[in-house]
């Protein structure tokens, strides 16, 4: 089996989130950047599971610069047997996802993995449009993965609940809390990503529909008011009369 | 032509389709260009209720073959549906579906996608259009010009209010081809008798402070006396002390809520991630250092054992009253 795992890198659950002056990028000045956790939680965990249980090769593929390849180095240590790098700045979901297809063309891939979504820019698209690129089937929010032979039994979230799906391979699939377990990569894992393979591919031109206009911060949230905890008919007549959602 | 997929999955047509339509309507407007919905699929209710959002054309492509969602079938359909009445600009819900969709049907149509949009900005002459949306788990706002010339939108749940403008239509039956499906669905489980979290417009959702899992019955009985649903934070889902699909925060489920309220939750920041869209937050909380009263709206400083069956006992009082 090979599987491909989509890895995208996003500022630290922490960060604080500021913009560049002209409020047209995220300012990433003295930001810790790590593993997008859809990515490496779920999706990443899942696909070495599968191989450790059935054999084969997991490939972490990102799409950025030079800089970002501690991510993948730590994808190695978590398991992943090869990694790739396409070279650019990920500028669009429209642009990651053409760089992930046109790779993905290169190789007989069982099951492309991603995230269900990066924490930063939320869009929750790539996956289908990889899917699209490639004419494969796609599965989003995948909370459980299980292979039968030659088919994946894949259960995936919907509103209020879960739906039972399968699919023969190879499909896209992007994973939601509940696929795996996080993993913490070891001292031997870290040891080893050093000496496993990560290749470095050109990207390919890809024509932007859509560009950002500005990114602004919420104003800020107008101070707590403090109600009695004896008085909660005060709450009640708050809810009601001043903020209008009873 | 803006053309709305309607959303049904297992044939029911609610509220995010009724939400898609009514912000298509208004963007059609905005843009002086006529709308009209699609439904895939066959259905429980008939599809010209959808008219009631505004909508005076209905299409229905009444065919089983889309009562599963396929994505493949699906994008299929609605590339030709979209062929057919000429249009150039595609709304559809930032659902399960909408996510399954969305950029499917962007790359077929050549289009330019943003998804999880919660209003128009402006319209520009020369077609572009500009979207906000909130990003980075709800910490920031963005706006994206979409400049090619089909457009496909997604609209975030709860980020328009329902408007009936209209009155039922009567649909019109289409019919498409499309590739069989290559998904096969095996069951599907649902939590009964509760809006889902996304949907929700009242949440109410406890922590660690609960102390015990057998602690629940005064938060499920406060979301009762509410109509409300309840959600917990990471922690609580982690130890098993409540399902998973009830996680609410930036691994979990992201709501907006009109109303959300949280007991003995200390709000940390991935929390606040999943939570600060709603409209209105109210903190019940032991420690008044607790952070999550910074980003509370109301706030009571008390022991959630006393505090929630009061308020459940004024919650009462207040809807008899009404």
């Amino acid at each position: 089996m090979k599987f491909l795992v989509c890895i995208s890198q996003t500022p630290d659950t922490t960060a604080r989130v500021a913009f560049t002056p002209d409020g047209k990028a995220y300012d990433s000045n003295g930001v810790t950047f790590i593993m997008n956790p859809y990515d490496e939680w779920y999706a990443l965990v899942r696909a070495c599971e599968l191989r450790e249980a059935l054999g084969g090769t997991v490939v972490a593929l990102h799409v950025g610069p030079a800089a970002n390849e501690t991510t993948l180095r730590k994808a190695l240590a978590i398991g992943a047997d090869e990694a790739v790098r396409i070279d650019a700045e990920a500028t669009s979901s429209a642009f990651t996802a053409r760089q992930i297809a046109e790779y993905a063309r290169t190789e007989a891939f069982d099951i492309l993995f991603l995230g269900k979504e990066t924490i930063d820019y939320n869009g929750a698209e790539v996956g289908a449009m990889v899917a699209e690129h490639l004419d494969l089937p796609y599965i989003a929010l995948a909370s459980k993965l299980d292979l039968e032979g030659n088919t994946a039994v894949v259960e995936r979230d919907i509103e209020g609940g879960v739906e039972v799906v399968e699919v023969n391979l190879p499909f896209v699939v992007s994973a939601a809390k509940g696929m795996a377990e996080q993993r913490i990569p070891n001292m031997r894992g870290i040891m080893m990503a050093r000496t496993k393979p990560l290749k470095v591919v050109p990207a390919v031109p890809v024509e932007e529909h859509v560009r950002v206009v500005k990114f602004t911060l919420p104003p800020p949230k107008a101070g707590v008011k403090l109600v009695n905890p004896e008085d909660m008919d005060e709450l009640v007549r708050l809810l009601h009369e001043e903020a209008k959602v009873l | 032509m803006v053309l709305v997929y309607a959303e049904s999955p297992r044939g029911q047509l609610k509220k995010a389709a009724f939400e898609a339509v009514t912000f298509g309507k208004k963007l059609a407007e905005q843009l002086g260009q006529p709308c009209a919905a699609v439904v895939l699929g066959t259905t429980q209710s008939d599809p010209g209720e959808l008219g009631r959002y505004g909508v005076s054309r209905v299409l229905h492509v009444a065919d089983e073959r889309f009562d599963i969602l396929d994505s493949q079938a699906a994008t299929q359909a609605l590339a030709e549906v979209a062929r057919q009445v000429g249009a150039t600009t595609i709304v559809m819900s930032h659902t399960s579906t909408g996510k399954t969709l969305a950029g499917r049907l962007a790359v077929r149509l050549n289009a330019g996608l943003v998804s999880g949009v919660s209003g128009v900005a402006s319209v520009e002459s020369d077609g572009t259009l500009v979207v906000r949306k909130s990003v980075f788990s709800g910490k920031a706002m963005a706006e994206y010009a979409i400049v090619s010339p089909v457009k496909v939108l997604s609209l975030m749940g709860n980020a328009i209010r329902l408007e009936v403008s209209g009155q039922p239509v009567s649909a019109e039956v289409l019919t498409v081809s499309a590739p069989a499906p290559r998904i096969r669905v095996r069951a599907v489980r649902t939590v009964e008798g509760r809006v889902p979290l996304p949907e929700a417009e009242i949440v109410v959702s406890a922590g660690r402070g609960m102390k015990d899992p057998s602690n629940w019955g005064i938060v499920e009985e406060l979301a009762e006396a509410l109509g409300a649903t309840t959600a917990c934070s990471r922690p609580v889902a982690d130890s098993h002390w409540r399902p998973h699909h009830e996680h609410v925060g930036q691994t979990g489920i992201a709501i907006r809520p009109n109303l959300y309220i949280a007991i003995g939750i200390s709000g940390a920041i991935q929390h606040l991630a999943g939570v600060n869209n709603s409209k209105v937050i109210v903190v019940i909380n032991k420690d008044p250092e607790a952070p999550f009263f910074k980003a509370a709206d109301y706030g009571v400083v008390g022991d959630l054992f006393e505090v929630v069956p009061r308020l459940t006992e004024a919650i009462r009082k207040f809807k008899a009253a009404q």
